[in-house]
């Protein structure tokens, strides 16, 4: 993490919508992103939030009944070079040098990666060929480092098994070293513990940060679970009704969060002491087949000011690393505290932090 | 627990193999628990570990191949359903017929057993559970799928409820649903609970999850019970090398306290032979128990 690198990838203004069934439903609302090379960036949110459509659109593989409305995708594909507006290029274009290339992609189920009917070492072959001039016989040498470098053991016997003989954990190892076979600068992890038991998940976790220090990796992870962003991230975007709501440092964001929404967030979850009713955020996100009249989380929001009904909040910075949505930031706007409970969760948080550091 | 609250459940020497005769694969290696009456009993394990396996053989959906079941005192027959023994499943959708109105999927089990005098004695018990789920009366005449994944969880939770159960398993019933839904259906359960003093058996691989709803806790591996106890005796001494590993692995939501395992768990590796184990208390508790050696014992300083 740091802020001389270059900025690899940066979003603008996203905004796209779906055509279904004669409804449009407005998904992404102007997202703005901004990620420099080597860092990880955790896209938070329930889900219908927008995360995976924001991703997709990033790497040329929205559906056909997605409209771009505006924005722009800068991608960086090589150090010193000119960004590129992914959202403008040529689909050849983006398949020959992003898609599986520049950019890698591990969903939440390996299936969906995998191919049932094919030997996991020639998944792999065809892989590094496809984008590789080799011979076989090289390919399926280098398939057998990129195994052992996602911690597959006996990788030359493996390579000869289908994708059913390996448990859950083994196959997201599989879809990770496909991944890798293009030497990606960007990888995005879109829920990619998810389905996972929590040993394996922290192995699964171990290995991406081994793999992205060893390669210097930017990675993108896509994530429910607040535990895991705390983990592995160093920049954190709470997407809510496909806008980002707030944004910043894991610290900013853990222990001096802004935004009512991601207060209800890091509240719903059991901290493992008070035996009192767990907190959670009323409601259901709205349906953005009907575009939301001022802050799409109003609603819901118990610290709702009159203004939330009617306008849509700006992102207010807070930092030069934190900024969120919220009126609660206009200087005009009264003072109102973080739930009590919460702060002091914070407050313990960081006690914790404190003492652990020493 | 058993001091304190009658024993509604006791599971005895609990074994359940699959398989053709000749080559069975014991999934279910002579577990033994109870639940309280008003207990709620997580049980933590990794996919695969026989949690469902177990739930099943309770409600009756498999015939256990060893041991015993006794439900208020008495032994129940392999298979044996009982009205007071309900199920909450984990994905709402799949155990709901797309076809059938919410209404009637709620009130199929009064249909079954015949339990009311009149069609308006049925509506009424349909809507009054509805509305203690957090539904309204109405939504008895739409079909599920115009429910969300919250809505449907608690069509699943009324559709139990209104058995008057005693006993409800819940088989990951909120791991298909966003955190901050999670936390709605886990306060409604936890509500229920108190209110009616229904007992639980909470299937869940999420520990924190577990750790909050739960009286009691049991961690299974590999078909194998290997320790017990109140969460805070679980989560504030973890005795067992897969609890600890378990445990640990959890990532918090603090970025700069994060855990993380001493070492990996390979059972294969652990020189632990979970067939040798007896059961044996930890300290002075006597609800925290441990599945292991004398020697073990000792070495995990179990003792102390
Ligand atoms: N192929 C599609 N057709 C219509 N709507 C879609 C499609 N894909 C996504 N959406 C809509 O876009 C919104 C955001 O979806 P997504 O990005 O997948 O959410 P998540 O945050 O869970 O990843 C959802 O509300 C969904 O209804
Ligand atoms: N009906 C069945 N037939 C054969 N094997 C089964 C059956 N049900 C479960 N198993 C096996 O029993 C083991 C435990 O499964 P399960 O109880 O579903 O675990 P969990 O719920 O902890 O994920 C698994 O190895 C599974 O394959
Ligand atoms: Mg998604
Ligand atoms: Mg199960």
């Amino acid at each position: 993490m740091s802020d001389t690198a270059e900025v690899i990838l940066e979003i603008k203004d996203l905004d796209i919508s779906f055509r279904s069934s004669g409804e449009t439903i407005h998904a992404i609302r102007g997202v703005n992103m901004t990620m420099r090379r080597g860092e990880t960036m955790a896209i938070v949110g329930e889900s219908g939030s927008g995360k995976s459509v924001t991703m997709k659109a990033a790497m040329g593989i929205l559906p056909d009944n997605a409209v771009i409305n505006g924005g722009s995708v800068l991608y960086r594909m090589e150090s010193g070079s000119e960004p590129v507006d992914l959202l403008k290029a040529d689909t050849g274009w983006l398949r020959d040098n992003i898609r599986g290339r520049s950019i890698a992609m591990v969903f939440q189920d390996p299936m969906t990666s995998l191919n049932p009917t094919m030997s996991i070492g020639n998944q792999l072959i065809s892989a590094i060929r496809s984008h590789e001039n080799i011979s076989r016989s090289e390919a399926s040498g280098r398939a057998v480092e990129l195994l052992e470098e996602v911690g597959i053991t006996d990788p030359v016997r493996r390579m000869r098994q289908y994708p059913h003989e390996f448990s859950g954990g083994m196959r997201q190892r599989i879809v990770i070293a496909i991944a890798l076979s293009c030497n990606p600068s960007l990888l995005i992890c879109d829920e990619p513990t998810t389905a996972l038991d929590v040993t394996i998940q922290d192995r699964i976790l171990d290995l991406i940060i081994s793999l992205q220090q060893k390669r210097s990796l930017s990675v993108i992870y896509i994530t429910h679970n607040l535990g895991v962003v705390a983990r592995v991230a160093d920049y954190v975007n709470v997407m809510y009704a496909g806008k980002i709501i707030e944004t910043g440092t894991i610290f900013d964001v853990f222990y001096d969060p802004r935004h009512p929404y991601t207060w209800g967030l890091l509240s719903a979850i059991p901290d493992g002491e008070s035996s009192d009713e767990l907190y959670s955020i009323p409601g259901t996100p709205p349906v953005l087949s009907e575009e939301p009249v001022g802050d799409a989380f109003a609603p819901r929001n118990p610290y709702a000011l009159e203004i939330d009904f009617k306008e849509e909040p700006p992102m207010f910075p807070i930092s030069e690393t934190h900024a969120a949505a919220t009126w609660l930031l206009d200087e005009r706007a009264p003072k109102v505290e973080r739930p009590r409970e919460l702060n002091e969760r914070i407050e313990k948080m960081k006690r914790e932090a404190s003492e652990y550091v020493r | 627990m058993s001091d304190e609250k009658k024993t509604l459940l006791k599971v005895e020497g609990l074994t359940m193999k699959f398989g053709p005769r000749g080559r069975q694969n014991t999934v279910i290696h002579n577990v033994s628990f109870e639940i309280g009456e008003g207990e709620t009993f997580g049980l933590v394990g990794e996919s695969g570990s026989g949690k469902s396996t177990i739930g099943r053989c309770i409600i009756g959906l498999y015939k256990p191949c060893g041991g015993s079941i006794r439900f208020q005192g008495e032994i129940m027959e392999p298979g044996e359903m009982r009205r007071e023994i309900q199920m909450i499943f984990q994905d709402p959708m799949a155990s709901l017929n797309p076809r059938k109105k919410v209404g009637d999927i709620v009130g199929a089990g009064l249909d079954i057993h015949k339990l009311y005098k009149s069609r308006e004695e049925r509506d009424e018990l349909i809507g009054s559970i509805l509305e203690r789920v957090g539904l309204s009366r109405d939504q008895a005449n739409r079909y599920p799928a115009q429910f969300s994944g919250g809505q449907r969880q608690r069509v699943g939770i009324a559709r139990a409820l209104i058995m008057n159960p005693r006993l409800i398993i819940a088989d990951e019933c909120i791991a298909a649903l966003d955190a901050s839904i999670q936390a709605q259906i886990v306060n409604l359960i936890r509500n229920i609970q108190r209110e009616t003093g229904t007992s639980f058996l909470f299937i869940s691989h999420d520990l924190s999850m577990v750790r909050y709803l739960s009286d009691r806790i049991g961690v299974l591996h590999r078909g194998f019970l290997l320790e017990t106890g109140k969460p805070d005796e679980l989560f504030g001494h973890p005795v067992h090398p897969y609890t600890r590993n378990l445990l640990s692995s959890i990532p918090s939501p603090n970025p700069i306290v994060q855990l993380h395992p001493e070492e990996h768990y390979d059972y294969e590796t652990s020189g632990i032979v979970y067939e040798n184990g007896t059961w044996h208390t930890v300290g002075e508790s006597s609800s925290h128990l441990v599945l292991c050696t004398d020697d073990e014992y000792v070495k995990w300083g179990a003792g102390k």
